[in-house]
């Protein structure tokens, strides 16, 4: 099968700064690839590589089996979502469908029969006569979509298309992207910074910072078994906890201030006996108990308590490091408990505080 | 507890009333006032001497109303002063800075909306380079520049016609009309113009369907800056033509000015009127755009 996308080798330099360094990526025919990152990792920057709006210094870009890398972006088979909308203003609803169309020279007769197909899929019918200004945000970013959609292309390309929207309409839409691609099948790369959405929609999120994608692979894998350091405490919402100590008994035990820490049962590579080790261990993989339990146990006692609705999260202080743990809302102690935690080794990741990188 | 339930029902309510006499209100409109007058008191005295006969102009009260209404002076400025050895008064100089003006405003507003438009969105190796020179260009004091130019345009063989006064005109708007639309258009949203190219829209199809439909304001202010700006110009009009050709500027010049015979107070009066109506009248059409562009185009340096 072809990809649908490639990219290879793909650096960008604006002048002597280097904005993306060498990147490599494949997307599969139908896949849904979410590039994650903070502001100023490059995201948007390669998206608009892969749009053609940006000329790229080194590289090349393929696209449905074409080499595209120096196509005009009408030409490269995508359709594109911006994050104001990017609306024609002066144009009805329709005009601004129609536009692309009228530009490739589409006969009008298939013009009208695409945006009958892209309103009816967008629920956007009532709305073909308005200007842009006479609808909401929800109603502009579907419209947006329809954009896109009516170029009848193979691929979808979204600039954070949900930002500017309230945390409501927000999920409303995202259940709408996520069943568009299920209904059309198309491959779409969708540009975010936030990782609810990216967990959510992606099939594979590839993880960026500093103009490196740091990790490509599933949103479940990314979340249990991040490769580095960043992508452990970019995902996670409280971020995970990272307790800094040293790895002992040929790597089978990790000591945590006074703590020793049986590693049995944790997946991943050789341990060895490591100086700077960093065990990172997300606040559900914890579990807190008032009474001393068997085997390894941290003491730590209760700083705040924040009730979340669903469950709750307790800040603790652990060997003078801060922590966070979710509990159940019945699990809930007053500040200043005397607590001792127990982890789950298995879904903990281990990091070299050198390297950054999970043992 | 009953007492201060019935002072709630009863104490003041509402919008709260205001006075239309206030210190600030006395102090607002007096000076506003003042300014007013003291602005439009030299236009309320050459409407009125531009209305009066000679002799009730010699009685030398500039700020009476006129006794007797006469339109003599107007028809006078308009087709029968003399200058030299023409006597069709200000028409001449009328219909010459019409046809000095349009050409010169159409070909400097197109010419420049695309510089703005090709700065911001179409940014070439050099482009900044390009537009601080440009910009550099208006604090160069014109009266440098006129000798050169009168050679240039000897030499390219348009000096004295009209067409080489609208060449100098279009050359001398470009920096700051350039800097008006490229600000305008650097503050149209940049995914804008992306979404267009993604449609395929190209440099022209982007300028033409989207930029220009969304940029009315700034084209007004452009137009109403260029329109006073020519009109009004009486030193390159002065320079560049002949007195065949001489815009109206230098015609009201020559008018007022002539020494020979008796000063006709009320007809030069009348001249300068005529020769501003058209500033004001655009001025007048179009105020509300105007302020609505100059603020749009003013956000962003």
């Amino acid at each position: 099968m072809v990809n649908s996308i490639e990219v290879k080798d793909l650096t960008l330099n604006f002048g002597s700064v280097s904005v993306l360094k060498n990147m490599n990526i494949d997307v599969a025919e139908g896949e849904f690839v979410v590039l994650l990152g903070p502001s100023g990792c490059g995201k948007s920057t390669l998206l608009n590589c892969l749009a053609g709006l940006l000329d790229i210094t080194d590289g090349q870009i393929w696209i449905k089996g074409k080499n595209v890398t120096w196509s005009e972006p009408s030409e490269r088979g995508i359709g594109m979502v911006f994050q104001s909308y990017a609306l024609y203003p002066q144009m009805t609803v329709r005009g601004n469908l129609s536009f692309g169309l009228k530009n490739a020279k589409v006969p009008q007769p298939e013009i009208d029969k695409r945006i009958a197909r892209a309103a009816e899929i967008l629920q956007i019918q009532p709305l073909l006569d308005r200007k842009p200004a006479a609808l909401s945000g929800g109603q502009r970013q579907r419209v947006a979509i329809g954009r896109a959609l009516v170029r009848d292309v193979d691929v979808f390309l979204f600039d954070e298309p949900l930002s500017n929207l309230d945390a409501k309409l927000r999920s409303e839409l995202r259940v709408e992207i996520k069943r568009l691609h299920n209904a059309l099948g198309n491959t779409m790369v969708y540009v975010t910074h936030d990782q609810i959405e990216a967990l959510t929609l992606a099939d594979r999120i590839a993880v960026m910072k500093g103009g490196v994608i740091q990790q490509l692979a599933a949103p479940l894998e990314i979340y249990n078994r991040p490769s580095n350091l960043f992508v452990a405490g970019f995902l996670g919402s409280p971020s995970m906890n990272f307790l800094k100590g040293r790895t002992i008994d040929n790597g089978r035990a990790f000591q945590f201030g006074s703590t020793r820490i049986d590693l049995a049962g944790y997946e991943g590579g050789a341990v060895l006996e490591r100086d700077d080790a960093i065990l990172g261990v997300r606040p559900e993989h914890i579990t807190v108990s008032t009474v001393p339990v068997s085997g390894p146990s941290i003491p730590a006692e209760v700083e705040i308590d924040e009730h979340l609705g669903a469950d709750s999260l307790l800040w603790l202080k652990a060997e003078g490091t801060n922590m966070s743990v979710r509990v159940p809302v019945e699990g809930r102690l007053p500040a200043g408990t005397k607590v001792h935690l127990g982890l789950d080794i298995p879904k903990a990741s281990l990091f070299d505080s050198k390297t950054e990188q999970r043992i | 507890m009953a007492d201060t339930s019935m002072n709630a029902m009863t104490g003041p309510r509402g919008a709260k009333p205001k006075k239309a006499m206030n210190p600030r209100n006395i102090m607002l409109y007096g000076i506003l006032i003042l300014v007013c007058v003291y602005y439009l008191l030299p236009l309320y005295v050459m409407v009125m001497t531009s209305l009066k006969g000679m002799p009730e102009v010699r009685l030398g009260n500039i700020f009476a109303p006129p006794v007797e209404i006469t339109f003599q002076p107007w028809v006078k400025a308009w087709s029968e002063a003399c200058t030299g050895l023409n006597c069709d008064g200000l028409s001449r100089g009328f219909w010459n800075s019409v046809l000095i003006t349009v050409p010169s405003v159409i070909v400097s507003i197109a010419i420049a909306s695309v510089n703005g438009y090709a700065l911001i969105n179409w940014k070439f190796k050099g482009s900044d380079v390009f537009f601080t020179i440009l910009i550099f260009g208006s604090f160069i004091p014109y009266q440098i520049m006129l000798y050169p130019i009168v050679i240039l345009l000897r030499e390219a063989g348009i000096y004295g016609t009209l067409w080489g006064l609208i060449v100098v005109h279009t050359i001398f708007g470009m920096p700051i009309l350039t800097l008006l639309f490229r600000n305008y258009f650097s503050s149209i949203p940049e995914e804008l113009f992306k979404a267009a190219r993604v449609d395929g829209a190209g440099f022209w199809g982007i300028y033409f369907r989207i930029m220009l439909p969304m940029s009315l304001p700034i084209f007004v202010v452009a137009l109403i800056l260029q329109v006073t700006g020519i009109w009004n110009d009486f030193l390159f009009g002065v320079v560049f033509t002949k007195p065949d050709l001489y815009p109206m500027t230098v015609q009201l010049n020559n008018i007022v000015n002539s020494v020979q015979g008796v000063k006709e107070y009320n007809v030069n009066m009348a001249a300068t009127v005529l020769t501003g109506l058209v500033p004001l009248v655009v001025y007048f059409v179009s105020g509300k755009l105007f302020v609505r562009g100059i603020a749009a185009g003013a956000v962003k340096g």
